[in-house]
């Protein structure tokens, strides 16, 4: 049965819903409130200063000083090129990297063991990624000691800028390394809902290449459907803070970097500059995605040209086999990111070049116990209750819809990437003022709504598809059973969807552990996560203990991951057991 | 004076104090949680350490507290602070005090050392509580270099028969710009007008012999001079890994308590410049709106306890000179001091005798300021 009839099917029962529906038509209500109001009065709140107007620190008439002073900042051109440069080529580069393996491996399936290699890279929070890829590629890391000194001759590490180097190329790499596999799961998500199989084969018999018939037949098609991951990635990489500290360089930084200098100097005024700098953090981000987006009109120009000469055979196809290798090394870069972390965690001295520590301890682990334990707890908290709230919404919102039968419009889905597109330190200043006027500033709670905004867009695209895919029949025989629509949700629909529910919540978590910024500016640098602690570990300090803190925060997710797929089959073969419902 | 410390000790008890302090050193992690235990245990107080990138973070939020309205219930209780905070605070009327008479162990801190009273030139008043001292050294690799230089003068020829080999860290964390201030001591015709506020000074004219010196170092630094470590311990991390072979540190006993700690290699040794360098002393305030003022007390006094002190003056710890009078103590408090280990990575005691005064704060700001202006590409 298709959907619509289902949804007309779903009306004539309409006497059926019980009144109980009320609390569930302000579901959308409530998530928008949540959502958008504070966005954009934290908006207003960074636009006000930019232009001067801040009574509580002085600023009482408009001026354009703070633009003023913001351009005249030392280095701010090379700032602004850095943020434009980086962002921009590790966002064409992730995408043409994904496309490229996609062309070249579609039909071929990329294997268990190749997803599984990719988790713990998807699961992995930026800042961890971003301190293991330091780590690994630095010139006392892990690559260079590989080298050396029998290759390169090397007793001391060389006087090469491998990390924080002026052009941002780590910081580019690093960018490369998590969004390739965020992009690479969007795209495959999107294959699974057009019948790429079937179209391929049909192209095949018309004698058209794997690569050309994928690139001229299949992504046309699945584009649509990842344009907003691909905006989100954009707007991540020009704006992103945590891995710009880490892989960036200091002098001068990525312009959001320099807003957040700014925003914590002592000298309260560089306020004024710093809401200048975010404004303009938004203003290119915006910039950039309007340019992406006249750069698919050109493309889509050309490419319906190309396929409509109809050439079976590109010469792309060996340029598919560098991206499907360049793929490949990615991964395997990450991997290593992450292991050196947990080489570190238990080294017990590691000169160069040695590859491998002299000794190896748990020291590090037992002794930074008591360290640990409040940010991991803090961590645990903000997480699961961000999700548990995300999910609660996001259930709330489409129940909403499945009773009401009116689905989400593209244009709510737009809404709901906001928090994905606006740069983050562009809202979160103006955030932080309001918060200190209501005294949450520096709260859980504050820091909890703060993650929300991030986890809930990820939960409600986790989990709105297999919410509307599942088999409307279920819930209809119910119903004419006379079992009331609280119970069907509570009894059939939760049951049914326990995987995908655990699954999206799993993803809230990682994206919950992930957040630095929110964290840091919310949480007034009261509330400590082990992500703040990371990265503050990460400007230097004892290696060891950074490795500790940055792979407990990779295991977090992990665990929620193991959790929400190994959960449901536990729960499952209890239930067969007890000879219940499934 | 007694009853009214034990009517802080009451009103403390079961306050928790959030400590604002830069976090970065994991040594100086470790003391703060122990200090934590300690004032849990003997006074029911909570203490929790506020991890700070730079202290400005805590600056900022309490000017921002202010500004806000934010009078009684502020987020900070106590900051580790000195210098240019202190001074914007200070300046601002934004912080508690004077406070340091009431504190019972107030009365064993060494008041004839100047440090302990100016920091950075401006009088203390009371209004923030000693408890580590700090001198300018140098720490270099043995294995790998014989001679360091001994005067600033030499830097710059030193540099270039070792390119590469040296660093400091960027000008925006403080022991970047104490390195650019100790250059400047040794440069500049009339260091005495350091000590008065930077207005007072022509800039330009006074700062010219530092340029000078600098842009003849600069290509000889660790990445030619475009890039720095973000702070100590990112320099640190270069010297362990040999990456670089020298980096200054405002601890003289760093070099000690990282090679017990495994973080440093063995053949690290300390040296002071032969006419002195900057010493300063670290102090903690109370901001004005903080509402465990009695609990942020307990912990300023517990850490100018004897038994506080000499651990912060173990190098298994974290190692340093301390801010109390040997001679006002007893003998049993000052054993502890004596019997402290000896360390072959620790300066002779005499070369830090010299200690040259911080400059006023104003100069900070306006040599990194002005050095951003200069080499930010």
């Amino acid at each position: 049965m298709t959907r619509a009839a289902a949804r007309a099917a779903s009306h004539r029962l309409a006497p059926l819903r019980a009144r109980s529906r009320s609390w569930l038509r302000c579901a959308p209500l409530i998530t928008v409130a949540l959502f958008l109001a504070p966005i954009v009065a934290g908006l207003l709140g960074t636009l006000l200063p930019a232009f001067g107007w801040l009574p509580a620190i002085g600023g009482r008439e408009f001026t354009l000083g703070p633009w003023a002073r913001l351009f005249s900042a030392p280095g701010i051109g090379a700032a602004i090129a850095l943020t434009v440069g980086t962002g921009l080529v590790a966002t064409v580069l992730s995408v043409v990297l994904v496309f490229g393996l996609c062309a070249q491996l579609h039909g071929r399936t990329p294997g268990r063991a190749g997803r599984g290699l990719m988790a713990p890279i998807l699961a992995a929070p930026h800042a961890a990624m971003a301190i293991g890829l330091g780590f690994l590629i630095a010139p006392s890391g892990w690559v260079v000691r590989l080298l050396s000194p029998w290759l390169t001759g090397w007793h001391q590490p060389p006087d090469i800028a491998t990390v924080q180097d002026p052009y941002g190329i780590a910081l580019t790499l690093g960018l490369l390394v998590k969004e390739v596999p965020y992009l690479l799961l969007m795209t495959i998500t999107a294959l699974g809902q057009v019948s790429a199989a079937r179209q391929l084969e049909a192209a095949a018999t018309l004698g058209y290449g794997r690569t050309v018939a994928w690139l001229k037949l299949i992504l046309p098609q699945i584009y649509p459907q990842i344009r907003l991951p691909i905006y989100a990635v954009l707007a991540y990489a020009l704006s992103v803070v945590d891995m710009s500290l880490i892989l960036g360089p200091g002098n001068p930084p990525t312009l959001s970097v320099l807003a957040l200098r700014w925003f914590t100097a002592p000298d309260i005024r560089m306020y004024f500059p710093a809401a200048a700098a975010a404004l303009l953090q938004l203003a290119i981000v915006l910039a950039s995605i309007l340019l992406w987006r006249s750069g698919e009109t050109v493309i889509a120009h050309l490419g319906r040209r190309w396929i409509a000469q109809g050439a079976r055979r590109t010469r792309l196809a060996p340029l598919t086999r560098i991206a499907a290798a360049a793929v490949a090394g990615l991964a395997g870069l990450g991997l290593a990111s992450l292991i050196d972390l947990g080489v570190w965690s238990v080294a017990d001295g590691w000169p160069f070049p040695q590859l491998l520590p002299k000794h190896w301890s748990a020291h590090t682990w037992t002794r930074q116990f008591s360290m640990v334990a409040w940010p991991l707890e803090t961590t645990l908290i903000v997480a699961v209750l961000a999700s548990a709230l995300a999910l609660l919404l996001v259930l709330g919102c489409l129940e909403n819809e499945q009773r009401s039968g009116r689905a989400a419009t593209l244009r709510a889905l737009w809404l709901l990437y906001v928090p994905l597109l606006v740069p983050q330190i562009a809202f979160l200043f103006g955030a932080q003022v309001l918060l200190t006027v209501v005294h949450l500033e520096g709260s859980l709670i504050a820091v909890i709504w703060s993650h929300l905004l991030f986890v809930l867009p990820y939960v409600f695209l986790c989990l709105a598809e297999p919410w509307r895919s599942l088999d409307a029949r279920y819930a209809r025989t119910a119903l004419c059973l006379g079992t009331p629509p609280r119970r069907v949700f509570l009894r059939i629909k939760l049951p049914l969807l326990l995987r995908p529910i655990l699954v999206a919540v799993a993803i809230g978590v990682a994206v919950s552990v992930d957040q630095y910024l929110p964290t840091l500016l919310v949480g007034a640098g009261r509330v400590v996560t082990l992500t703040t602690e990371a990265v503050a570990l990460a400007s230097g300090g004892d290696r060891r203990i950074t490795g500790v803190f940055a792979l407990l925060q990779s295991l977090i997710p992990l665990a929620a991951y193991a959790l929400a797929i190994g959960l449901p089959a536990r729960l499952q073969f209890h239930r067969r057991q007890a000879g219940g419902e499934t | 004076m007694a009853a009214s410390w034990k009517s802080i000790l009451a009103q403390a008890r079961g306050q928790t104090v959030y400590f604002d302090a830069w976090a970065g050193d994991v040594r100086m992690d470790a003391y703060i949680a122990w200090v934590g235990q300690q004032v849990s245990a003997c006074c029911d107080v909570t203490l929790r350490q506020v991890p700070l990138e730079a202290t400005s973070q805590a600056v900022s939020q309490v000017i921002a507290e202010k500004a806000a309205g934010d009078n009684t219930d502020g987020t900070v209780d106590l900051i580790w602070i000195n210098g240019p905070n202190f001074y914007a605070l200070k300046r601002r009327g934004l912080l508690y005090g004077p406070f340091t008479q009431r504190l019972p162990n107030y009365a064993l801190v060494n008041t004839r050392d100047p440090s302990n009273l100016y920091d950075f030139t401006v009088a203390v008043g009371g209004y923030e509580s000693p408890w580590r001292k700090a001198q300018l050294v140098f720490v270099y690799n043995s294995a790998y270099v014989k001679h360091v230089p001994l005067s600033i003068q030499a830097f710059p020829a030193w540099a270039k028969r070792h390119p590469g080999r040296f660093t400091f860290p960027q000008v925006q964390n403080f022991l970047g710009v104490a390195f650019l201030e100790q250059a400047l001591y040794a440069l500049t015709p009339d260091p005495a007008v350091l000590l008065r506020p930077v207005r007072a000074a022509d800039f330009a004219e006074v700062t010219a012999p530092l340029w000078a010196w600098y842009d003849r170092l600069r290509p000889y630094l660790w990445r030619h001079g475009r890039e720095f470590p973000a702070s100590g311990p990112a320099e640190r991390e270069l010297l362990e890994d040999g990456e670089i072979d020298m980096m200054p540190s405002f601890n003289p006993t760093e070099a000690a308590a990282d090679v017990e700690a495994g973080l440093l290699p063995r053949t690290v040794r300390t040296v002071v410049l032969a006419h002195g360098t900057i010493g300063n002393t670290s102090f903690v305030a109370i901001p004005y709106n903080s509402p465990h003022k009695a609990g942020a007390m307990v912990v300023a006094n517990f850490l100018l306890s004897p038994a506080a002190q000499a651990r912060a003056g173990n190098i298994r710890y974290l190692g340093g000179p301390t801010v109390l009078d040997l001679a006002k103590l007893s003998p049993a408090q000052r054993a502890r001091f004596t019997s402290l280990p000896a360390s072959p990575w620790v300066p002779r005691r005499a070369a830090l005798q010299r200690v040259l005064p911080e400059p006023h704060p104003s100069w900070a700001r306006r040599l990194a300021e002005a050095w951003e202006r200069r080499y930010t590409p």
